[in-house]
């Protein structure tokens, strides 16, 4: 049986292979861990669905697409009805349309379609009655790749074609071009995309932590011993922010289309750093959890995005976002929108600054805050209100945690 | 010796050759075609489909006249046969398209030559071909190398072809006299179109099938009714029958013929072989390049329809598969789509096959006899043009819709027309089966009446027993 790459998401529609668990040629047991692959968003393991001789088609490293055959189980034990190889011609009025053992029922030109963009019809969810697979429903080809010659070809094809060699641009010696991972390739576009179809500004502020730092060390010890996960800054930032999403409903919402969809629940997303890159996963209803349920969630996070172990349900939806350059030291910094989001919190590095208070100079632990928001649907005083308002809460907890 | 050079070389512009040539200028080839006949369109055009159906059309006017317009209410006496302008007329429909041809190649850009070619073998992986012609002799060369040669009647031994008396189907489309009794040797689609083109222009036509059932490749129940329809207009079928001999006599030719009851006489003015065609690659040299026929004279080709020989392809009839124009162009299409790398294919079980006799008779899909050999779980579903609103009126109503479908999904296998106007119905058959179509959906679908169509939606209701009107 063929090892096929599987769909693991909406928008994925390319994977690379991680590692091979066994060995090409090994005999394999069923529910045996054969392989990690790399998507765009997570990992994926694959599991043998037969037991028999592994033979390995794709090998690490190599990018396929999803449906793509990678591997086989042949299942010596188990004789396989073999499809006899379609003759181009029988006798008799042909056979084609035998209906067992076939791929799954689709249109006519679909077969072709699905051939030269490598898609495994199996693979392919038909959108027609009883599933019958639609030219609409094949994953539309990825640029130029397989583009049928259909206009006029400057150079017509010999019988067998030879791929002309991959011209590479030649490089400085001192340099190193490694291929971008599909991560690092998910991430471009999409901050990219972030750059060019929002329309992004960003508000700043400051918050004095004078409070917030005075009233977790207080508690600091406590609350450990009692949730065992310690109490950090970023619970407060995300039940402010959740609140104050809840006050300025357009900074939680996101454009469809002409519509404006604004968002009754509150996932917010916090950007953590992994090995591969940036992840954002979810905490779910922000708004609902306790303190010590964030701290949990956000170090649960912190730890599988170090090894790649976050799902993809994970990592999709959220409403907003928040991004704390503080732990690498940053001061000042414009984060970028997570679209369909529409705004995003920075936080960043608390310092220890000269400010005024009461007519004197004293020193505050002082951090930066900037809120980048897309202008289309957040107005620029209700971008600036809800960083006050974040600000507020984190400058006076009680309030939040009064619920004044 | 000037030599051109092409990318691709068609040899034969049939309706194999000339849809290939087209197709791969399109994808942007340099594409010569050779052809020995002087016009282009090969025998579909020249000496088969074509001016068949005009011969065809023509006769049915005229047997339509004298038959059948008294039950519509319109007397004509003194309707004659003007025979000439018949085949003028055929001629000019030919002209037409054969000029057609020439057009589209001249449009595309496509280099046509006229003469037999003559393989030459390949040099640094170009093929080589050589036009052997009556003035001078050309050189070719190309990556690519077509074969779309086609077929020709089969001889038989004992029944050489003089053009005289012993005529094959390109003679009984000129014939320029009705013949008085026109012995047909073979059932099949040729013998029954012509037999019955000569039958309506008032010829005494008897068919011979060796077989027990006319159209040998068909539907038994379709057979019958087009057998017994045939009978009513007057042709003489004896099927189980073999021509063993014929002699010159006094009397005309007399035909020695054995049938299930022995030998009989039968004397005749002129005997139409049309027992079956032979694919033709006589004179193109294939020894030079190491190719073989095989028992059917035919090229081995794979999906590419490339043959053994690496350059050299091969479509139409002279490649394995039914022998029919369609066939050969979409084939054609195929060919010339996956050589510039697209993954083009043929569904060789959705191609309809139609013999257009009166009443027509097309298939597509699975024989009910092959789906029964496989033990394929079936339901038949048919409807009688007689209950057909529209066929009444047209005064047409011999003949049935049958739908095949399996079983347990109701997915249509096979459809199988006699009647009225098949030709056309098959296209909506046929449609259904590239689709994948189940009976459910032509239940879902509405069609217009009253139309002859609608016999279809019957027969595919007939399948769950939920037909309307049966």
């Amino acid at each position: 049986m063929d090892i096929i790459i599987p769909q693991v998401g909406e928008s994925i529609v390319e994977a690379e292979i991680g590692e091979w668990f066994k060995k090409d040629g090994e005999q394999v047991t069923k529910d045996d861990l054969l392989l990690e692959i790399e998507t765009e968003k997570v990992n994926v393991e694959l599991n043998a669905d037969a037991s028999g001789k592994l033979t390995i088609l794709a090998a690490a490293g190599e990018t396929v697409k999803i449906g793509a055959i990678i591997g086989q189980i042949d299942e010596t034990a188990a004789v396989t009805t073999a499809p006899t190889t379609e003759q181009p011609a029988t006798a008799e009025v042909a056979t084609t349309t035998e209906p067992a053992a076939e791929p799954p029922a689709a249109n006519p030109a679909v077969a072709k379609l699905a051939a030269e963009r490598n898609i495994d019809l199996r693979t392919v969810k038909g959108s027609g009655r009883n599933g019958r697979i639609l030219v609409d429903d094949l994953p539309a080809a990825t640029t130029a790749e397989t583009e049928p010659p259909i206009k006029k070809a400057a150079a017509p094809p010999t019988p067998a074609p030879v791929a002309a060699p991959q011209k590479k641009p030649l490089d400085d010696p001192r340099s190193e071009r490694v291929p971008m991972t599909q991560i690092r390739k998910k991430i471009a576009e999409r901050l990219l995309m972030a750059r060019q179809q929002t329309a992004m500004l960003t508000t700043f502020n400051e918050i004095d932590m004078n409070r917030v730092i005075a009233l977790r060390s207080s508690h600091k010890e406590v609350f450990e011993k009692k949730h065992g996960v310690p109490l950090g800054f970023m619970s407060f930032f995300v039940k402010a922010c959740a609140e104050a999403l809840k006050e300025f409903t357009a900074v939680n919402a996101r454009i469809d289309g002409n519509d404006i969809v604004y968002q009754h629940f509150y996932d917010i997303g916090i950007a953590v750093g992994s090995k591969r890159g940036l992840v954002v996963p979810i905490i779910r209803d922000a708004d609902r959890l306790h303190f010590d349920q964030i701290e949990t969630i956000i170090r649960d996070y912190a730890l599988r995005a170090g090894n790649g172990k976050l799902t993809l349900d994970e990592l999709t939806g959220g409403t907003f976002t928040i991004s704390n350059g503080g732990i690498y030291g940053s001061v000042l910094s414009t984060p970028l929108l997570n679209p369909p989001q529409s705004a995003i919190l920075g936080m960043h590095a608390i310092q220890d600054r000269a400010v005024v208070r009461d007519g004197e100079v004293v020193v505050r632990p002082i951090m930066n805050i900037a809120l980048s928001y897309d202008h289309r649907i957040i107005d620029g005083k209700e971008a600036v209100n809800f960083l006050m308002r974040v600000k507020n809460y984190i400058e006076d907890p009680e309030e939040m945690l009064l619920e004044m | 010796m000037p030599e051109q050079s092409y990318d691709l070389i068609v040899i034969g512009a049939g309706p194999g050759g000339y849809v290939a040539a087209i197709r791969a200028s399109q994808l942007g080839l340099k594409v010569a075609v050779v052809e020995k006949r002087a016009s282009l369109g090969g025998v579909c055009l020249n000496e088969g489909c074509i001016p068949s159906k005009a011969l065809l059309e023509s006769s049915e006017h005229y047997s339509r006249v004298n038959h059948e317009l008294v039950e519509h209410g319109i007397d004509i006496s003194g309707a004659s046969l003007n025979l000439a302008q018949m085949m003028t007329r055929k001629q000019q429909i030919i002209d037409n398209l054969t000029g057609g041809i020439s057009g589209l190649f001249k449009k595309n850009g496509i280099d046509a030559f006229t003469g037999q070619a003559k393989l030459s073998g390949s040099q640094t992986g170009r093929q080589t071909i050589r036009i052997v012609d009556d003035t001078e002799s050309r050189e070719l060369s190309a990556k690519t190398l077509l074969l779309a040669t086609g077929s020709e009647a089969i001889e038989l031994p004992h029944l050489p072809f003089d053009g005289e008396t012993v005529i094959n189907a390109r003679d009984a489309l000129s014939l320029n006299k009705v013949p008085e009794r026109l012995l047909v040797v073979g059932g099949g689609v040729i013998g029954l179109e012509l037999g019955s083109v000569w039958s309506r222009l008032g010829a005494q036509v008897t068919v011979v099938e060796m077989l027990p059932q006319i159209l040998p490749q068909s539907d038994p129940q379709l057979a019958q009714m087009l057998q017994r329809s045939l009978k009513k207009q007057g042709l003489q079928i004896l099927t189980k029958t073999r021509l063993d001999k014929f002699d010159l006599t006094d009397a005309g030719l007399v035909a020695t013929l054995t049938t299930a009851k022995g030998e009989q006489q039968l004397s005749c003015d002129k005997i139409l072989v049309a027992t079956g065609r032979r694919a033709q690659s006589a004179g193109l040299g294939l020894e030079a390049v190491g190719l073989q026929v095989n028992k059917a004279g035919q090229l081995e080709v794979d999906e590419n329809y490339q043959t053994k020989v690496p350059g050299i392809y091969a479509i139409g009839d002279l490649a394995p598969g039914p022998m029919l124009a369609h066939k050969a162009s979409e084939e054609g299409v195929v060919f010339a789509e996956r050589l510039c790398g697209q993954k083009s294919t043929l569904n060789y079980g959705a191609i309809p096959a139609v013999t257009y006799t009166w009443p027509e008779v097309a298939s597509v899909g699975r024989s009910e006899a092959g789906l029964k050999r496989e033990q394929i779980d079936y339901k038949a579903g048919k409807f009688f043009f007689a209950a057909s609103g529209r066929a009444l009126c047209n005064g047409t109503s011999d003949g049935f819709v049958k739908v095949l479908a399996a079983a347990e999904t109701g997915r249509i296998l096979g459809i199988h027309i006699v009647g009225p106007h098949a030709s056309e119905l098959i296209a909506e058959a046929t449609t259904l089966i590239s689709f994948g179509g189940s009976v459910q959906d032509v239940a879902a679908i509405c069609h217009a009446h009253p139309t002859l169509a609608e016999a279809l939606k019957e027969a595919a209701l007939a399948v769950n027993k939920e037909a309307i009107h049966s």
